[in-house]
């Protein structure tokens, strides 16, 4: 049983799937995708720890050896975004079944379940595997469920949206797709190891730098980078509000994750980093991304729209980590990635309690909010704060790595235009807040009645934020694990 | 010489040219898809174009062949495509459901109406039509 856990983590959400069909009963299918979304985390808890203890597992599938059939390789790079995934999969089911009987008609919330084990199980497929054609199939997969799920907003416009990210998204894929093309060309092998094996010595060929650039290019627009980050905001704004916080919190996690696979396993640090100048390529786009995206950002009415161009902002920070290429900076990547689905997931959340209650999430609807809904209020300043980086949560520590590993190298004016991004996040957080706590309601007839998110809702989004001030104060479970994925990371291209 | 042994690879460029460009230039959605259709059948001539051995056979046993062309790009792209067409049905989908909601397929209409939205009111329009 152990020794297939890593075929468990992907297979166990994937035949779930269309097992959400046959059962009818919302609430049922509800507590099936949450055991089934448990049961993943559980697996991926099992994997990390065994991961820790003993080193990278691998595991044929159907038997056949590494190069010629598939095989999952699980190290700790993975094992964490998995346990990322599917910890925050499983805390966002929590609220699910609230906030879909309110937001979706009753015939679509089985196929909603569906969707959303698909899309689970292709997010988990792409990172547990360690075939490079694999990953391509994974990628759709979740890409097709997501495209359906934004697609099940109430809103017209959600449709408009999931058709502008099905055009870009595919583009993005078929990138990849000619990308993997061009590496099996040149080395005849789809297997992740072996390929990275057999890259060094063709690295001056002019066919292995445009698969670079085609992968580099596909991965940045499934994550989202600035300038390919048009699709983000309209898509995380009109799906159904627990679409949004389980895509904040998973799917630009394990985009970004792809591009930490590519650029420093398959290609290696000597190849992206020395070789081609992506160092400053990927510190310039993610820093003009947190300032482009910030700003943006300030000026959105509709809160989840603008949440949405502060993920983009906060992707920048991941990328600027990357493109440092420090074991301290990866460290950095590696925990805000935890650290943003943290805040974000929660965040999300709290805002699907307020379209709960009040049936949209623009700037009007915050109004005197501080007093109607109390806790979910507390729950998006907490979250705000771990967003702008304040000490005791983890947006700070995060960033303190960051911060730490731009000095070292030396990089002064990344810290000090990481620091003044930062800051651009206390101006739109601070919005919110002004208009919760110190403007007049909006009916004249006088204090309004308090409403108070469900708890089905108000219990999973304090969970997450919750567990933004807990690793914010003892940091030991991230910068444990981050520091020794870094040094693999690092330690494994230079093998 | 290069260009006339390598004449696929020159379809492959043109192809995934001409759809890339309608997917830009074209506002009519389903010209999009079919764009987007077209850059995708390029990759699936390139991989198949990569597993061609010259001189080789199909990768079936059979006595006398020696040489065989390589059969795992073609099963690869075989995933792919069936990838394709899940696409292009979705991508379909979601245009008759646009069409239902902003009575046009045109990108012009859609954001001239998104626009007005915008403009006049907050009131999200309903994304299902009722049938009249």
């Amino acid at each position: 049983m152990l020794s297939h856990l890593p075929i468990l983590q992907v297979i166990l959400p994937l035949m779930a799937a269309p097992s959400c069909l046959l059962i009818r009963k919302t609430t049922l299918v509800w507590l099936f995708t949450l055991a089934v979304s448990v049961a993943a985390l559980v697996v991926s808890i099992l994997l990390l720890q065994q991961v820790y203890a003993t080193g990278p597992i691998t595991y044929e599938l159907g038997g056949w050896k590494a190069p010629w059939g598939i095989e999952y390789r699980i190290d700790l790079l993975n094992a964490w975004v998995l346990f990322i995934v599917s910890a925050l999969s499983s805390v966002v089911l929590l609220a699910a079944n609230t906030s879909v009987q309110k937001e979706l008609e009753p015939n679509r919330q089985t196929v909603f379940y569906t969707l959303y084990l698909l899309c689970f199980a292709g997010l988990l497929g792409i990172v547990a595997t360690g075939d490079a054609f694999n990953v391509f199939v994974f990628l759709e997969i979740s890409s097709l469920s997501t495209y359906a799920l934004i697609a099940l907003g109430k809103d017209r416009r959600a449709l408009w949206a999931a058709f502008q990210y099905l055009i870009m998204g595919t583009i993005g894929a078929t990138f990849i797709l000619i990308g993997i093309g061009f590496l099996y060309m040149m080395t005849g092998t789809l297997n992740m190891a072996d390929l990275a094996a057999r890259i060094p010595p063709l690295a001056e060929s002019s066919t292995v730098l445009a698969a670079f650039a085609f992968i580099f290019v596909g991965i940045c627009l499934k994550l989202a980078l600035f300038p390919l980050h048009l699709w983000l905001p309209n898509a995380y704004s009109c799906a159904p509000s627990i679409v949004t916080a389980f895509l904040a919190a998973t799917a630009t996690k394990v985009a970004l994750y792809l591009l930490l696979r590519f650029t420093f396993t398959v290609f290696g640090v000597d190849f992206s980093l020395s070789h081609l100048p992506l160092d400053i390529l990927l510190i310039g786009l993610g820093l003009v991304g947190v300032f482009a995206a910030s700003i943006v950002a300030i000026y959105q009415a509709n809160i989840k729209r603008m949440l949405a161009f502060s993920s983009v902002a906060q992707i920048g920070y991941m990328v600027v980590g990357i493109g440092i290429g420090t074991a301290t900076a990866l460290q950095a990547t590696l925990m805000h990635l935890f650290n943003h689905a943290l805040m974000k997931g929660g965040l999300f959340l709290a805002l699907a309690g307020l379209v709960y209650q009040t049936g949209g999430c623009r700037i009007e609807h915050f109004r005197d909010l501080g007093r109607t809904m109390p806790w979910t209020m507390a729950a998006i300043v907490v979250g705000g704060v771990s967003l702008i980086g304040m000490p005791l949560t983890v947006g700070f520590v995060s960033k303190w790595y960051l911060i730490a590993a731009a000095i070292e190298q030396r990089l002064w004016w990344v810290a000090v235009l990481v620091v003044l991004g930062s800051l651009l996040a206390v101006a739109y957080i601070w919005k919110l807040v002004e208009a919760a706590y110190f403007q007049a309601p909006q009916n004249k007839a006088g204090a309004a009645e308090k409403h108070e998110a469900p708890l089905g809702i108000l219990l999973p989004t304090w969970l997450l934020i919750a567990a933004n001030i807990y690793f914010g104060i003892d940091t030991r479970l991230p910068v444990e694990v981050t520091a020794a994925a870094s040094q693999f990371l690092l330690g494994g291209a230079a093998q | 010489m290069l260009l006339a042994s390598h004449y696929n690879y020159w379809i492959v460029i043109a192809l995934m040219m001409i759809g890339l460009y309608i997917v830009i230039a074209q506002g009519n959605l389903v010209k999009k898809i079919i764009g987007l259709n077209i850059f995708q059948t390029s990759v699936f001539i390139f991989y198949i174009s990569v597993g061609k051995v010259d001189g080789g056979s199909a990768p079936i046993l059979h006595e006398g062949d020696t040489l065989y062309s390589n059969p795992l790009p073609h099963v690869l792209i075989l995933t792919a495509i069936v990838v394709g067409i899940a696409t292009t049905a979705l991508a379909l989908a979601l245009t008759i459901r646009i069409k239902h909601a902003y009575g046009s397929i045109e990108e012009r209409d859609i954001q001239a109406a998104e626009a007005q939205q915008e403009r006049t009111s907050s009131q999200p329009q309903p994304a299902v039509e009722k049938e009249p």
